[in-house]
């Protein structure tokens, strides 16, 4: 017996396969989305309502994080910043599953995840000189176990594993949380993590924000699977699906995960439905690949006027008290550039420190030939 | 030489408990070639374990556990099986402490068999070396005896930055000798004089030692010194003995068995032109494997891997040039 060709699946990307895959993906993307609040700021779940003191702190490192996101752009088209990925649109997936962590855990962000960087306490001066590229932005501090962005996609996630299960190893409860995009959910090393976090039981939270873009191909593009949180499932771990614009659900499922971490119940896979409202990096221009309608309906789900608009109603936050914290996180942001402005930059024979504990001989051969180099 | 790597990994758990070993097939049956045998019974399936199948995932993994103030050693299974785990090493384990200031550092250290001469199927008979020798920011340690092995692979699992540990398959159970018993360390960057001469410098390391020093023999018999250095680590490379044998012999061979273009005998050669041309009274001579990938029948694998006549062969080159 033989199987026509014409009863096997379409690949995604021939005309009528991606018109099939559309339809499912937009089914998809509405279906079993966890939630809290909804868009207009209504409660959807009130029985999971955090605290006020919670609900405030959420948005204030929201704030904090779109602050740093419109000012990016800014100091980039000053020349103040060498690169920039924007997040702004996605504080809500970034902020709340960062929030969720202590100070004692481990944070395995990608170079989109400023917003999550910030929320764990990487200061803003740092995170500013990172993004000048600076050597000055690359140690990150002692008191937190937060890594420097990572460029290559997914590499971070098997890295997780081994992070958590050192903690475990060590008798802690400490857990760590990688971030990964929809696109690199495409690579080996994802799929490898999973499975070692499973295999091995660590202490682990993935973070899989789906904000439907690898820079021009959009996740329908990427996978025909409609719903990336059940890639968990082939592993056996436990997946959600939660509304990535909605910081109360964010974190919401994430602390209960990180609290499965920690007792010792395993690691889980997150998968938060989000947007990339801007572009992929400063450099990159979307016009090429996608419509400006598109992003219509996303910016009615922005998650900063969604917390805003339920704690105005509520009166957990009033017009006045609002202004104040948005001049302080301007004020703690511009004293943290001034800072930033102070650091000097780098001495050329830096570029070969810190390649080994010792330097090898060829190291300190070259140092001496870079001076030479550098006097001549 | 199998029996001293794991002698040097049973002396390392019990030193340090942060040391924990882990690859594939490493606990229960104590890897492929016995590297790791008895260790998981001895120190237990915390330190001592199997992961599931995947290179990235072992190294970096490996990456993580190394972050978070382990002492990672893996096994992978060949050198050949590394390129999967590429990604982790170029892009991560090579510029951690770089990119991070020294704020992080990964004193991890990766086990691969590596090399022929044993008949082996294909991919599992590679050398990689240069891969990884051209890899900022990571040590390349390369024994060619049971001692060596053993001090050197102590030496790397105490060295705080990344450390690839390639072990000759052919040498595993071919070369025998007393090693120490307690905890005896051979420095990283140092090289060995294997045989004394003053005719001709063989630089060499791992596998190629053994077929270095048998050629060094028969050209002894026809009246050439044959002076033989083992380089037992490519990063760092100990350039200053190699330089000193030259400026006293004048001629070089160089003697690996990785494809021909791009290898670190290439590397070899280009320091001892930089350095010391005017001390040559000869071309510098390679002796390698072909740029072909390494076959796998058993009838031709003697070809492609340099044999000890093939190296006599090159001595006699540049003592007639």
């Amino acid at each position: 017996m033989t199987i026509s060709s014409d009863s096997l699946p379409q690949a995604g990307l021939s005309p009528e396969g991606a018109a099939a895959s559309e339809a499912a993906y937009d089914a998809g993307q509405a279906a079993g989305l966890f939630q809290i609040l909804a868009p207009d700021g209504e409660v959807v779940r009130p029985d999971l309502m955090p605290d006020t003191g919670t609900q405030l702190r959420l948005y204030r490192q929201m704030r904090r994080a779109r602050h740093f996101d419109e000012r990016g752009w800014v100091l980039y088209r000053q020349g103040r910043l060498g690169v920039f990925p924007p997040f702004g649109g996605m504080e809500a997936s970034q902020v709340g599953t960062a929030a969720a962590l202590s100070a004692d855990d481990w944070l395995f962000p990608t170079y989109r995840d400023t917003g999550a960087a910030l929320t764990l306490g990487l200061p803003i001066a740092r995170t500013l000189a990172y993004w000048r590229t600076s050597p000055h932005g690359w140690a990150m501090p002692e008191n937190l176990k937060v890594l420097p962005f990572y460029i290559p996609i997914a590499t971070q996630y098997p890295q997780a594993v081994g992070a958590a299960l050192a903690e475990k190893r060590k008798g802690t409860r400490n857990v760590a949380m990688a971030y990964i995009g929809d696109g690199g959910s495409s690579e080996g090393d994802f799929h490898e993590a999973l499975n070692f976090a499973g295999a091995l039981n660590a202490p682990c939270v993935f973070i899989l924000q789906n904000n439907g873009w690898a820079i021009s191909v959009p996740t329908r593009s990427q996978t025909r699977a409609t719903d990336l949180s059940r890639r968990a499932e082939g592993y056996g771990l436990p997946g959600v699906r939660v509304d990535g614009n909605d910081v109360l659900a964010t974190w919401h499922v994430t602390a209960q995960a990180v609290e499965r971490a920690r007792n010792g119940e395993g690691p889980t896979l997150i998968e938060t439905v989000t947007y990339r409202v801007k572009p992929h990096t400063v450099a990159d221009d979307p016009s090429r690949y996608r419509t400006e309608e598109e992003g219509a309906p996303w910016r009615e789900k922005d998650p900063v006027t969604r917390l805003r608009a339920h704690l105005l109603r509520t009166g957990v936050l009033n017009e006045e008290g609002e202004a104040a914290l948005l001049a302080e996180v301007a004020a703690e942001f511009e004293e943290a550039l001034r800072e930033a402005d102070t650091y000097p930059d780098p001495a050329p024979a830096e570029i070969l420190d810190h390649v080994f504990a010792e330097p090898t001989p060829q190291l300190r051969r070259q140092r001496e030939e870079l001076l030479a180099e550098v006097e001549a | 030489m199998v029996a001293a790597i794991n002698d040097a990994l049973d002396v390392a758990l019990a030193r340090d408990p942060d040391v924990h070993i882990f690859g594939e097939d490493v606990g229960v049956m104590g890897g492929v070639f016995r590297a790791t045998d008895g260790l998981q019974a001895k120190y237990g399936a915390e330190r001592v374990f199997d992961t599931p199948l995947a290179e990235a995932g072992i190294v970096g993994m490996g990456i993580g556990m190394g972050l978070a103030g382990l002492k990672p050693v893996a096994e992978i299974q060949f050198a050949g099986f590394l390129y999967p785990a590429l990604d982790q090493i170029l892009s991560h384990l090579g510029r951690f402490r770089h990119r991070t200031r020294s704020r992080y550092h990964l004193p991890m250290v990766i086990r691969a068999p590596y090399g022929g001469g044993v008949h082996t199927p294909e991919q599992h008979a590679d050398s990689p070396e240069a891969i990884l020798a051209h890899t900022p920011g990571v040590k390349v340690v390369i024994p060619s005896t049971p001692a060596d092995a053993r001090g050197l692979l102590l030496a790397a699992i105490a060295d705080p930055d990344p450390v690839f540990f390639f072990e000759a398959i052919k040498l595993y159970r071919s070369v025998k000798e007393e090693v120490p018993t307690d905890y005896v360390t051979v420095p990283l960057g140092q090289a060995r004089h294997v045989t004394r001469g003053d005719d001709v410098t063989v630089v060499c390391y791992g596998g190629m030692v053994e077929v270095a020093t048998r050629a060094a023999e028969a050209a002894r018999q026809a009246g050439i010194g044959v002076e033989v250095i083992d380089l037992r680590t490519l990063v760092p490379m100990d350039t200053d003995t190699v330089l000193e044998s030259v400026q006293k012999t004048g001629r070089v061979v160089v003697v690996t068995e990785a494809p021909r273009t791009g290898g670190f005998h290439s590397e070899i050669s280009a320091t001892i032109a930089e350095e010391a041309i005017e001390f040559l009274r000869a071309p510098i001579v390679r002796v390698t494997g072909y740029d072909a990938p390494y076959p796998p029948f058993t009838a031709i694998e003697d070809v492609y891997r340099p044999s000890a006549v093939r190296v006599a062969r090159a001595v006699r080159k540049v003592m007639a040039y």
